[in-house]
């Protein structure tokens, strides 16, 4: 039986969705697939387009691999765009060819509005839609001084944070009295405008703009209906969206009045084999422009074409919550009380920059809507009691006072009925969540795995966690933290009962707090956790069988039992002396030698009895240890800077060896990389490091808990235009933290997405203090650079501790028979190791 | 030609490291000795060779317990010997010679079956 052909035109993330949905299903293998991609590129992630111009490439944002397409025998033609639809003959039509179709799925999503504006064809007016847009924009911004955005809704002012983030002054041009007047009321609308405008981007509200023309001072004057006019070097058009409905319409498909394919509850449109999801679809006279109603109707269209009967797209809830210029927003439902007898509780606290109002019902028992602006952290508690209609508390102000007023707890997760939709993005209920607990998933990353939830948006991971860790705790499997049956604790309440007792020793802390002798996952944490809290030697009698093997013997153990050794070189500046020496020592001992990704020399194939001696003579030569082996500070990488680079702005050299030797010994949950860039070109690529500095041109921009190798992660800016003692006081109390409260091995990057409110959070316990333990975090890292000793010059002048450097106690001229070498490259390396 | 046992001195309790592993040098190759102070019996050894890696490492493991049971952890590839028995934990077909070993006086013996006529002398 020959299979029948499924077209979809249109490869964005709706499209990409149905896909997913579709692939997944049983009709998949009845049928060929083919789609057509208007793009160069595949599907990609436009919610989060704005962080493609801090760094994020296509493959960051990319939503499915070319393998996935492959996989599931999927022929994507991008950069193809179909010219016509024919019902009559169900073929679609396209420069290379005519293409026969059963389904026809149309996922064209929509176009940027262009307000008919004279002079709108000008080469410096943009609109924001695609990477090929933000391209042209950033090509633009490079002799640009100013930018102006047209319109002041949601994508607006994502493009305004895009303009700040390429150094443009920024200008929001609305046409309503006040921002975001779909999602905001007039309060709400001031307070942003307030917020945004502290943050250095100019709004201009009631503004009709009659004309655009060449400029005197700029590139481009905008001439106002008001008789003001406004310089600038390039606007971005972001007035909304119009559904792309072009090809539907010349097909003779219904499409509304002011655009849109209608569609009915099945997606599908005025010809029953052809149907419609997404921004370009017209459903109950409404256009949906947010992602998630996209989806669902997405995984609708799947359903019905695998023959569920039952399966119908039924309106989407368009509340939102986000972050615009790091200011919170949030809306919810009938956010400005259209309903009518709507009552409405307001709360504005201008001194903190909050706004909340509440829409409730006549009766007084359900919430209808709401509205935040500056601080969004009621959100998800106002969406439950909205979306599920729970019983509003007598006093519905509760919901919105501070907590210290008489403000009410968030909803906890027991007050939420089993349909509560938990994440929007993949539709997942509190009722799916138990289910699959029940089915076996037993802690939140198997749950998140089963279900999908959070794996969206990520907006909801606050809520998921609440939800498992309480259906876990009801089912009575405790939320287990433990390190290791030796220890009823995590790594964060050992180090408190370490620091807050005073305890120095692994034996007094197992013989008070723990039971047992100890392994190999408790012994290395304790150990690093007593070496952060008193920085005592980590050979210190107490103190070895507590390390790994490779703190044991400041080394790095390789495959044949030999070590490699890596002194410090701060900064990876280095003088031709000590390069000298580092290659007669190397000579000497016949060691492998290697240049490192962190720009140090790595000297392999030492045995344990040849490393005292090798480093006696890297220390005399003013070598100390380089901490390869411990979970600390590795290296500090950098470019050379303003001091030779002529694109330089700072001396990052300088900053990055100021930097490795005042952090450089710290015992850490897991190793520590941080790097100096002196410009925004970034050579240093300090956004892949857990620290990473770029210069500035007014000081340096700090970036936390980025990662490179197994898991890459950008960084995050953290803070701009830091002075040098601001830079390190930063990252002081950024260090601290992260020691005394991460898992075991858990990298910066891990540690900061499990912290409950993220980034967020770490910003106001490091920036603002709100925990109040500023102080001590930074009275903490002077103690310790204040103690700093270079394990190795301590270890090599220590007879007792030189003796356990013997590779057989009882035969000191013993060579190791396993260690057999051969040559290649010119250097001695392992010869394969006998079994 | 006999096969017998016999006990050599190896080291001083000086060589010893509490709670941790030293290497020691006999005729039938490598061998790894421990010093567990806060157990019974205090000391135990078994062959230094990590049979996963073929490299001689077992010594420079990190000891403790599972279970109630003495244990060393490879370091190289962190697979756990059971230092009364050998038996490696994760693999149980996997096992590790072990050696018996004596404190006399500041003496630390091994016992070691030699294939020579004379025994080293204790």
């Amino acid at each position: 039986m020959s299979k029948k052909t499924l077209i979809v035109i249109g490869n964005g993330m709706v499209g990409h969705h149905f896909l997913e949905q579709f692939v997944a299903s049983p009709a998949a293998s009845g049928y060929d697939i083919l789609v057509f991609g208007e793009e160069k590129q595949r599907a990609y992630d436009r919610v989060h387009l704005s962080e493609y111009f801090i760094g994020s490439t296509h493959s960051d944002l990319a939503i499915g691999t070319a393998d996935w397409y492959s996989e599931h025998s999927i022929q994507l033609r991008l950069h193809e765009q179909v010219t016509a639809v024919n019902p009559d003959q169900r073929s679609v039509t396209t420069p290379k060819g005519d293409y026969g179709y059963d389904e026809l799925v149309l996922a064209t999503g929509s176009f940027p509005f262009v307000p008919p504006i004279e002079g709108r064809e000008h080469p410096h007016c943009f609109v924001y839609r695609t990477l090929e847009d933000l391209d042209a924009i950033r090509h633009s911004a490079q002799k640009g001084k100013s930018g102006v955005v047209v319109g002041g809704g949601l994508l607006g002012l994502e493009a305004a944070n895009a303009l700040k983030s390429l150094g443009l002054q920024a200008h929001v041009v609305e046409f309503a009295p006040r921002l975001m007047p779909v999602q905001l009321d007039t309060d709400g609308g001031a307070l942003l405008r307030h917020k945004i405008e502290e943050l250095g981007v100019q709004v201009h509200t009631e503004k009709a703009t009659t004309s655009i023309v060449e400029g005197e001072n700029a590139r481009i004057r905008m001439n106002f209906s008001d008789d003001s006019h406004l310089e600038t070097d390039l606007i971005v058009f972001s007035a909304g969206i119009r559904p792309q409905d072009t090809l539907a319409r010349a097909s003779g498909l219904s499409v509304g009045e002011r655009g849109g394919i209608v569609v009915n509850d099945q997606c599908t449109t005025s010809d029953p084999h052809i149907h419609a999801i997404g921004e370009c679809a017209l459903w109950n006279q409404k256009i949906f422009g947010l992602v998630a109603p996209g989806y669902t109707m997405a995984r609708t269209l799947a359903a019905v074409l695998n023959g569920d009967r039952d399966a119908g797209f039924t309106g989407a809830d368009m509340s939102t919550k986000l972050k615009l210029l790091g200011v919170d927003v949030g809306s919810i439902g009938d956010a400005h009380g259209q309903t009518p007898g709507t009552r409405n509780i307001r709360f504005n606290d201008e001194q903190a920059g909050h706004y909340r109002r509440i829409v409730i019902s006549e009766d007084g028992k359900t919430l209808l809507g709401a509205i935040l602006v500056g601080d969004n952290s009621h959100y998800d508690t106002l969406l439950q009691y909205a979306l599920n209609g729970i019983t509003l508390p007598d006093n519905p102000e509760t919901l919105i006072l501070p907590e210290n007023q008489g403000g009410a707890p968030v909803l906890g997760p027991d007050a939420l009925p089993e349909t509560a939709s938990i994440c929007s993005c993949h539709n997942v209920t509190k009722g799916d969540i138990c289910c699959a607990i029940d089915a076996g998933c037993g802690d939140l990353p198997s749950v998140k795995a089963e279900t999908k939830a959070s794996t969206g948006c990520g907006g909801c991971t606050a809520l998921l966690k609440n939800v498992v860790d309480n259906e876990l705790e009801k089912r009575g499997v405790a939320v287990n933290k433990d390190l290791c049956e030796h220890f009823p604790y995590s790594r964060q309440e050992l180090f408190h009962l370490v620091k807050i007792n005073g305890i120095r020793t692994f034996r007094t802390l197992i013989s008070q707090h723990g039971k047992g002798q100890g392994c190999d996952i408790c012994k290395p944490v304790v150990g690093s956790i007593l070496a952060t809290c008193w920085n005592e030697h980590i050979l210190a009698t107490d103190h070895v069988p507590l390390q790994d093997t490779n703190d044991t013997f400041m080394a790095n153990m390789q495959k044949n039992g030999t070590y490699s050794i890596v002194p410090r070189i701060p900064g990876g500046e280095i003088t031709p002396d000590k390069l000298i020496v580092l290659g007669e020592v190397a000579k000497e001992y016949d060691l492998y030698t290697k240049i490192t990704g962190g720009q140090r020399v790595d000297l392999f194939g030492a045995t344990l009895s040849e490393l005292p001696e090798i480093w006696e003579k890297l220390i005399a030569a003013g070598f100390e240890t380089g901490h390869a082996y411990g979970k600390s500070l590795r290296t500090v990488k950098s470019c050379v800077g303003n001091t030779w680079c002529r694109y330089g702005v700072q001396d990052s050299v300088g900053m990055a060896i100021v930097l490795e030797n005042r952090y450089k010994g710290l015992r850490a949950p897991h190793k520590v990389k941080m790097a100096v860039s002196g410009c925004t070109r970034e050579c240093a690529e300090a956004q892949s490091k857990d620290f990473g500095v770029i210069a500035t041109e007014n000081g340096w921009n700090l970036y936390v808990c980025g990662n490179g190798g197994m898991r890459p992660r950008h960084a995050d800016l953290f803070a701009t235009d830091l002075s040098d003692e601001e830079l390190i006081r930063t990252i002081d109390r950024v260090v601290m933290f992260y020691v005394r409260t991460a898992d075991r091995l858990q990298r910066t990057s891990v540690w900061m997405e499990n912290l409950e409110g993220g980034l967020d959070y770490l910003k106001q316990v490091v920036l603002e203090d709100s925990l109040r333990i500023c102080a001590e975090l930074e009275e903490h890292m002077n103690s310790i650079a204040d103690t700093y000793q270079c394990e190795w010059q301590t270890a090599v002048k220590d007879p007792e501790k030189r003796k356990r450097f013997r590779e057989f106690v009882n035969l000191p001229e013993q060579k190791d028979p396993v260690q057999q070498w051969t040559t290649e490259r010119g250097q001695r390396r392992p010869a394969p190791v006998p079994a | 030609m006999k096969t017998r046992t016999c006990w050599n001195t190896i080291c001083t309790v000086d060589d010893l490291v509490p709670e941790s592993g030293i290497a020691v040098w006999t005729e039938e190759g490598p061998v790894a000795v421990f010093y567990l102070p806060h157990r019974l019996p205090a000391l135990v050894a078994i062959s230094h060779k990590d049979p996963f890696s073929g490299a001689n490492v077992l010594a420079r493991g990190i000891t403790g317990d599972l279970g109630g049971e003495p244990i060393v952890a490879s370091p190289l590839y962190k697979q756990h010997f059971n230092l009364k028995t050998g038996v490696c934990l994760e693999d149980e077909s996997v096992r590790v010679k072990t050696y018996s070993v004596l404190l006399d006086g500041n003496r630390i013996l091994l016992e070691t079956r030699e294939t020579q006529q004379e025994a080293v002398a204790a």
